[in-house]
């Protein structure tokens, strides 16, 4: 497992992704929110714009009465979830589990720019439409 | 009328031993969200303001848990063991050619509050109130992942009603009593309610758009009943019987056990249900009182009017939510 996470690290790194975890602050306070609300197993929105260099606190609501996750990454990482084995996820502030009705925030500063997806990996979601795109454009 | 009854057993038998339908009506949930739903029969009977709703579980075989959401028309008064043979009998009434083969062994393989519950063999249910979101952390919290679109079709009953009701299925107890694979059990839901109405889109359930839906619902009813949506054939919806009931098919079913409500003149009407899951996004409503105007609401082409201030409880629709539980022998069990 620990390789895993080894590996998923060294892959967010390449895509200019740089992470602020619970309690460890590793980059500056977050300057812009983005709210991603879920409903009926869709994202809302689905397109969402972030600049290199900016840090971003996610507010990710829960709207159903059935779990979710968001999993942020590149293709690699989506890869990786669609056959992952981990049954709910927290550890790492790209991957959340949003359990149903809730509301989670994590916060992620971001290097380069790139375009990320975001997705829910559980069974079916995924090709039920829960997909987002998230575009880190040049400062 | 014994050898008749003996021979309908017979069928029963036969029909359980194939793949008859695994639920009538019912979206069927699986761990992680894999659905398994095979062509199912449902028999909607209304007389004397009270829908008789009669429909099957079948006891798939261990290795695995699902659970199905099965919308009705009114909150029940009782739910019990159906019979055993009125779901068949139904079937060689409208198919004819299969009753002189006597066996019809070709026929297609075919944290809400708790109001009531009952045992019914290996079926533990349970009769909800409470919205979309209660029923669906209900079922997360009994252990059910729901698919995807549950909480889209949850509303969609939910808007009209806050009953539902919850079945378990405990593979367990099913093995304990000698259910062999194949092996139903027929449910018997009684409903006082203004006018029968049987849930359709629930049969979409997990389903992807192009998947395709096929299920039978009869109707017995007191006259020739008006429905929404007509059934046209290619909207899904197909006419397959619509006369009046024989007077030996009216004397069969009522010999049934907790048949004895069977009028002695009646309506049968048989509808096959052919679409894919995308198209299915309806209802059937009834109207069998005679006045020719079955409920764009019931039929789920309409929300629910907003808000008046009492709305009287039998206009009401009600859902009702059934979890089944059941250990699957087979990963792709009766598909």
């Amino acid at each position: 497992m620990s390789g895993v996470r080894r590996r998923f690290t060294a892959g967010v790194a390449l895509v200019g992704v740089f992470i602020v975890t619970g309690g460890v602050a590793v980059a500056a306070p977050p300057t812009a929110t983005i709210e991603i609300d879920i409903h009926w197993s869709h994202y809302e929105p689905t397109v969402v714009h972030a600049r290199a260099g900016q840090t971003i606190m996610f507010v990710l609501r829960n709207n159903d009465p059935i779990d979710h996750e968001w999993i942020l990454g590149d293709a690699g990482v989506q890869a990786r979830h669609r056959t992952g084995t981990e049954l709910s996820h927290g550890a790492r502030p790209t991957e959340l589990t949003i359990p149903a009705g809730t509301e989670v925030r994590t916060t992620i500063a971001f290097g380069a720019p790139t375009t990320l997806q975001y997705i829910c990996h559980l069974p079916q979601h995924e090709a039920y439409g829960m997909v987002g795109t998230l575009v880190v454009d040049g400062s | 009328m014994r050898s008749i009854l003996a021979a309908l057993a017979a069928a029963a038998a036969a029909l359980a031993a194939l793949a008859t339908p695994v639920l009538g009506c019912g979206g069927l949930i699986g761990p992680n969200g894999a659905v398994n739903l095979l062509r199912t029969s449902t028999l909607a009977g209304y007389h004397a303001g009270v829908e008789h709703y009669v429909t099957e579980f079948q006891f798939a075989g261990g290795g695995g848990a699902f659970g199905s959401l099965t919308p009705l028309p009114g909150v029940p008064t009782s739910v019990e063991r159906g019979g055993d043979w009125t779901l068949q009998r139904l079937v060689i009434e409208t198919t004819p050619l299969r009753l002189s083969a006597a066996v019809p062994a070709a026929a297609s393989a075919a944290p809400a509050e708790e109001l009531m519950k009952v045992r019914i063999d290996a079926l533990d249910i349970t009769v909800l109130k409470g919205g979309a979101d209660e029923v669906g952390l209900w079922a997360e919290q009994h252990g059910f992942r729901l698919p995807p679109d549950a909480p889209e079709v949850l509303d969609f009953y939910a808007s009209r009603s806050p009953i539902f009701l919850a079945a378990v299925f405990d593979a367990d107890a099913a093995q304990a009593r000698g259910q062999a694979i194949g092996d139903g059990t027929p449910v018997h839901i009684t409903i006082p309610t203004p006018n029968p109405w049987v849930p359709l889109r629930i049969l979409t359930l997990g389903k992807t758009g192009t998947e395709q839906i096929d299920a039978e619902v009869y109707l017995l009813t007191d006259r020739r009943p008006a429905l929404l949506p007509n059934p046209l054939g290619e909207n899904g919806l197909g006419l397959e019987y619509d006369q009046a009931a024989s007077d030996s098919l009216l004397s069969d079913l009522r010999s049934d056990k907790g048949m004895g409500w069977v009028p002695n003149s009646a309506w049968l009407t048989k509808l096959g249900i052919g679409a894919q899951a995308s198209n299915l996004r309806y209802d059937l409503a009834i109207d069998a009182s005679g006045q020719g105007t079955p409920s764009r609401v019931a039929a789920g082409l309409e929300p629910l009017a907003p808000a008046g201030p009492a709305v009287d409880p039998m206009l009401v629709l009600f859902v009702v939510l059934t979890m089944g539980m059941v250990l699957l022998g087979r990963a792709t069990f009766l598909q």
